[in-house]
This record gives C-alpha cells, sequence and structure tokens, in this order.
C-alpha cells in the first residue's frame, strides 16, 4: 500500500516535474549562462557581464525596454477600465440565456489565431481599408486615412487581444459576489457609485490583479501585434530580442535582453501585488 | 388616530400573468414586531422587497410614518433590512460594516466611531470592532446585522428570514434574542417567515399568506385557537382532518358525517355552513383529552375508543396516534402529568374533544395541503 501511493505520487507529479525542468528551469538556466559569457575570439568565450553592459549602456536599448514597460502597463489599464463594466454587466446585471451568449460573444475571437485577427485589424485601419473607405465616403476626408502603423493602432490590437483574459477573472470574482450584498448596499444608503466602490471592486480585487498580472505579461511578451500593427517608431523589446537572436545571430545579447525582460515583469508583478495588498496565492488561488 | 409606522394599503404586484401579491393592506403601529408568515412562494417576500423598495408595486400604496415612499429610491428610504444571509461586507471588518451606512450619510469620522462603539455595546458584543466578518459565529453576525441597519435609527426594520440559516439551538436562542432586542431599539419590526414557531414566539401580530393574499392578521393565540380559515388552521399549529358533510346544524353547532363515516360535532364560528354542505373539520392534538374509561371523558361531545397503533416520543411534544375503531388514525397529545407514563403500544385507550375545538370550515383544497 505504501509503496504503492507512493508510485502514484511520482507518475502524478512527473509530468508536472518534466513540464517544469524541460521547459521552463534548464532553458533558462541555460539562457542565463550564455547571456554572461563573452565571445572573445573565435569559439573562445569568457564570462563577463559584458552583454549587460551592452544594454544599459545603448540609449536604444534602455528607451524600448522603458517605453515597452510603460505601454503595456497603459495597455493593461485600459483593458481593465474597458474589461470592467463588461466584466459587471455580464456577472451581474445579465441573467439567463443573454448571460452565456455575451460570455460566449467574449470567447468567439479566440477561435481563429492571433494572426488573422491581427490582419483584420488592418483590414480595418489601413489605408485602402474599411475606416478609411467609410470617412471618405461620409465626406469626412477628403484622401485616403492610413490609421495603421503607429502607438494607437498597436494600442487597440494589444487591448483587444488581452480582453478576455482581463474578463474571465473578473466575471468569476464578480460571480461569487452575493447580490443581496450589493442590494444591502443600496439599502443602508449607498449609490451606484459608493456600492462600485466600497463594495463591488474591493471584492473584485483578486480578480482585477490577476487579470491585470496575465494581460500585463502578454502585453509585454507580444511579439506579432507591436511587429504587425505598430510603426517605424513604436519598436517593442521582443522584436530587439528576436533582432538579435534571428537577425544578428548574436545569442548572447539576445539572451540577456530576455533576462532584463524577465527581471521587468517580476519586479512590476510583485510591486503590484505589494501595492495592491495581494498575495500571489490569493489571486491566482 | 394613532400613527402607524408602516401602511400597505391595495398592494399588488403581478409578473407577467403570475400575481405574486393580490391586493394587500395592512398597518403596522409604532413600536410593533409585525411578522407575515406563509409557506415559501407565497409572496412575502416581493411584499418586503416592494417595502424596502428594490421592486415598484404593480398598484397600490406604501406609507411609512404617513408619508407614500413609492417614488422613494431604496437607498433614501427610511427602512432598513436584514437580509435573509445577512449580506454583512466580507471586505470590511465589524466596525466598518456598521459605520457602512452613517459613511453615506457623510456623519464625521469620530462621530461614526462612537455611535458605532455604542450599538456594538447596545447589542452585548463590545470591542469587536476590529474582527473580520468571518470570525464570528452566526449567532454574533446575526446581532452585527441588525446593529448595522438599527444604528442608521430607520423607522422600520425589515427582516427576511434571519435565522433560516441558523443551527436549532441557536435559532430558538435567537428568537427570544430578537425580541428582546426590538424592545432595547424600540423599533417597529417587520418579520418575514415560513417558520410558525419564529412567528408565534415574537410577533405582537402576525399576518398569514397563502397565494398573495392574507388569509388571517391577528395575534398569535387568535391564529392559533379561532383561525378563520381552513389554510390558517391547518398552516398554525398541527391538526386530526376529517371531510364530511353537515348533516345538522343549530345555533351554531354542527353536527358533521365523515367520510369514513363517523358522526361529530363540530362549530363553525359563525361561518354559516348550511346542512347538506361539505365540511372539512380540523381538530388540534392538544384538544383531544385521552382517557382510561369513557367515564372520565363523558364531558365531551365527540367521544371515541381505540389502540395505541405508535407513541411518538418527542418530550413535552409527545404525541400518540391512535387507531379508531373504524380503522381511522387520530393524533393525540400524551399528557406528561404521570398517569400515562407506562402505555405502550396495543393499550385500548378513550378520546374526547369538545365540539368547540372542532373547527369546520366549507371544503376547500388547504384540506389535502401538506407544509414542511
Amino acid at each position: 500500500m505504501r509503496a504503492g501511493s507512493k508510485l502514484g505520487f511520482i507518475l502524478l507529479f512527473s509530468p508536472l516535474i518534466l513540464w517544469l525542468g524541460l521547459l521552463i528551469i534548464i532553458p533558462h538556466i541555460d539562457m542565463f549562462l550564455i547571456s554572461i559569457r563573452e565571445r572573445v575570439g573565435v569559439g573562445k568565450y569568457d564570462t563577463s557581464l559584458a552583454n549587460y553592459l551592452t544594454f544599459f549602456r545603448e540609449p536604444l536599448y534602455m528607451l524600448t525596454f522603458a517605453r515597452t514597460a510603460l505601454m503595456s502597463v497603459l495597455a493593461t489599464a485600459l483593458t481593465l477600465v474597458i474589461g470592467f463594466p463588461v466584466a459587471f454587466y455580464i456577472a451581474k446585471i445579465a441573467k439567463g440565456r443573454l448571460q452565456s451568449a455575451l460570455f460566449l460573444l467574449c470567447l468567439v475571437p479566440f477561435w481563429v489565431s492571433e494572426l488573422v485577427r491581427t490582419f483584420g485589424w488592418m483590414i480595418l485601419l489601413r489605408e485602402t481599408g474599411v475606416f478609411s473607405s467609410l470617412l471618405q465616403w461620409a465626406g469626412l476626408a477628403d484622401q485616403p486615412v492610413e490609421m495603421l502603423y503607429n502607438d494607437v493602432s498597436m494600442m487597440v490590437g494589444l487591448v483587444y487581444t488581452s480582453m478576455l483574459f482581463m474578463v474571465v477573472p473578473l466575471i468569476t470574482t464578480m460571480e461569487s459576489l452575493d447580490d443581496s450584498v450589493i442590494e444591502a448596499g443600496y439599502d443602508l444608503g449607498g449609490n451606484g457609485i459608493s456600492v462600485m466602490r466600497e463594495i463591488v471592486i474591493p471584492h473584485a480585487m483578486p480578480g482585477i490583479v490577476s487579470g491585470s498580472i496575465v494581460v500585463f505579461m502578454l502585453s509585454l511578451g507580444n511579439y506579432l501585434t507591436p511587429t504587425m500593427l505598430g510603426g517605424k517608431d513604436s519598436l517593442w523589446f521582443t522584436e530587439l530580442i528576436y533582432s538579435q537572436f534571428i537577425v544578428r545571430f548574436n545569442w548572447e545579447l539576445g539572451a540577456a535582453f530576455g533576462f532584463m525582460l524577465l527581471l521587468l515583469s517580476s519586479i512590476i508583478v510583485w510591486g503590484t501585488l505589494k501595492l495592491s495588498g495581494q498575495t500571489l496565492e490569493k489571486t491566482m488561488g | 388616530m394613532t400613527l402607524q409606522d408602516l401602511e400597505i394599503q391595495n398592494l399588488t404586484k403581478t409578473f407577467d400573468a403570475f400575481t405574486a401579491v393580490d391586493n394587500v393592506s395592512f398597518s403596522v403601529p409604532a413600536g410593533s414586531f409585525f411578522s407575515i408568515l406563509g409557506p415559501s412562494g407565497c409572496g412575502k417576500t416581493t411584499i418586503m422587497r416592494m417595502v424596502a423598495g428594490f421592486i415598484d408595486p404593480t398598484s397600490g400604496d406604501i406609507r411609512i410614518k404617513g408619508r407614500s415612499v413609492l417614488d422613494v429610491p431604496p437607498n433614501k428610504r427610511p427602512v432598513n433590512m436584514v437580509f435573509q444571509h445577512l449580506a454583512l461586507f466580507p471586505m470590511m471588518n465589524i466596525a466598518d460594516n456598521i459605520g457602512y451606512g452613517l459613511r453615506r450619510k457623510g456623519i464625521a469620522q469620530d462621530e461614526i466611531t462612537r455611535k458605532v462603539g455604542e450599538v456594538l455595546e447596545r447589542i452585548g458584543l463590545p470591542g469587536i470592532g476590529q474582527r473580520k466578518v468571518n470570525e464570528l459565529s452566526g449567532g454574533q453576525k446575526q446581532r452585527v446585522a441588525i446593529a448595522r441597519c438599527m444604528v442608521l435609527e430607520p423607522d422600520v426594520l425589515l427582516l427576511d428570514e434571519p435565522l433560516g440559516a441558523l443551527d436549532l439551538k441557536l435559532r430558538e436562542h435567537m428568537k427570544i434574542e430578537l425580541k428582546s432586542l426590538q424592545a432595547e431599539f424600540d423599533t417597529t419590526f417587520v418579520y418575514i417567515t415560513h417558520d410558525q414557531s419564529e412567528a408565534l414566539v415574537m410577533s405582537d401580530q402576525i399576518a398569514v399568506m397563502n397565494n398573495g393574499r392574507f388569509e388571517q392578521v391577528g395575534t398569535g393565540q387568535d391564529l392559533y385557537y379561532r383561525p378563520e380559515t381552513a389554510f390558517v388552521a391547518g398552516f398554525v399549529g398541527d391538526s386530526n382532518r376529517w371531510r364530511g358533510k353537515v348533516t345538522r346544524a343549530e345555533g351554531g353547532q354542527l353536527q358533521i358525517t365523515t367520510e369514513a363515516g363517523l358522526t361529530m360535532t363540530g362549530s363553525d364560528q359563525g361561518r354559516g355552513l348550511s346542512v347538506g354542505a361539505a365540511a372539512d373539520i380540523y381538530v388540534r392534538p392538544e384538544a383531544i383529552r385521552v382517557g382510561r374509561s369513557a367515564d372520565e371523558l363523558s364531558q365531551f361531545e365527540n367521544t371515541m375508543r381505540g389502540t395505541v397503533s405508535s407513541i411518538l416520543f418527542n418530550g413535552a411534544a409527545s404525541r400518540l396516534i391512535v387507531r379508531a375503531e373504524n380503522g381511522q388514525e387520530i393524533e393525540a397529545t400524551l399528557p406528561q402529568s404521570g398517569e400515562f407514563s407506562g402505555i405502550s403500544r396495543g393499550d385500548a385507550l378513550h378520546l374526547g374533544w369538545s365540539g368547540e375545538q372542532a373547527n369546520a370550515f366549507a371544503a376547500s383544497d388547504d384540506f389535502t395541503k401538506v407544509f414542511e
């Protein structure tokens, strides 16, 4: 019996161990080792922090890094602002079939690949696209309008891509809020704003934080949307990593960039948790 | 005329084709404990939600201290509600829960702190302000939920089956406690419940509700001793029930022959049942006297012989089930004075009850209703 349960334990945990070991720990150790070596000659390497120094010394890298972080925070905030009312409506106001229909509607865009979804935005926003034609037809523009390849179009794409990952945790936490608690809030003299501020938002806080963390990480690590919808000036840090690895074949610098990105997202997630007074286990569990 | 705290006039609420509340009128005098008692789905919660302002009535008027509140939103009405599952705010501590309504009124923080401290004192839980909601016991939560409303000094406090979630022992205790809290705060309580014992123990006035209408409004004694309808007779307390036909009617005294062929004397309390009418008779188990011989029961109009078919022992509320000679089973209260302590199954017994205690109503559907 004792041996049997031990075997069961090993069998249950081996996929997890394999997952963690093969896909996360080993590649990261290797990445780290690559990032701290410096090429001094053909096939000759020294251990040094030269790659990290390059990162800090080159303004383009630093600027792109900071910009990516800020834009990701902005995208997360926008997703929250747009997603919260949507989630509140689905969780608390819509009932029965309407509720499931609306929820499904949030899910529908994710049935096609991210690439196709992003092409959808390009069809809408490009110079010869739907919006441009509509504006010309309505007489609001006298020549084709290019709405692609700028920060706004990139932000639209990022928010759209992330919406579901914000809405789902929000709906889950808000559904667990008893309707009578909201009613009690009104009954005791509260209005819409104070009930929202004192009751709904504090209750939804774990969902807000976990949704924000997921959306932030997705935006920070997104490659496709900034590449396709962003312009020449909308450089994303993942694009730098890509070019180091693939274009420049400079794995050492690419790996250092990768580690900086990991560090950044860890710091920002930790900071958000500290600021909101939440713990990781409360928001993820 | 004394001012009524709450007056309901011809209140009606229909949901599509379904009439949840059907032309109900009542008034609750200041400082009294009024209960609405009825089975689930009878419309009592709908009345309460209309008074609180969460549902608009289809027609009729709701007046609080003489002023109609129909166009007053729930957050401005001088009524507060204790919800079925209390609806304490889990994200706040006890002091913030109780202070919530005061903060909404824009009262200064030190005043709020003082009032919260005072009300915690009054409910007998001083110093728990900093605790979290889930650290309290069921009974403590109950008191905090009441305090959260009472600190706002509402004209009327509505309570929506707040004892439903408690276990039996605590519920018994809270009944007494609620009554004394009501006396302590001297506020009008409107209490809805499906539990007759809660209503009977606590209320000054009880309205029995069925299918959206009030069947009878009165004190607990009125409902128990003088039910006006078959529904009330069946719903409040237990009853032996027989269906039969009136064979003689003389000055309120009726002679009724039951379907099983028994002839018994009953009273219609002025409901005017005439000869030949179908009637239902309700006799409470506690109105039936048990005796060893027929002589002991000679003062009763109705007597019967039978054998004990089972004993339902439940302490002071123990019952006997007696099988009469014609095979009918009758429930009677087992006297606890000692003379029947040795009774066992199969013993021969005599039963007797007065015609006054046999309540006869015109036959209705309520006869076959069973309530949980």
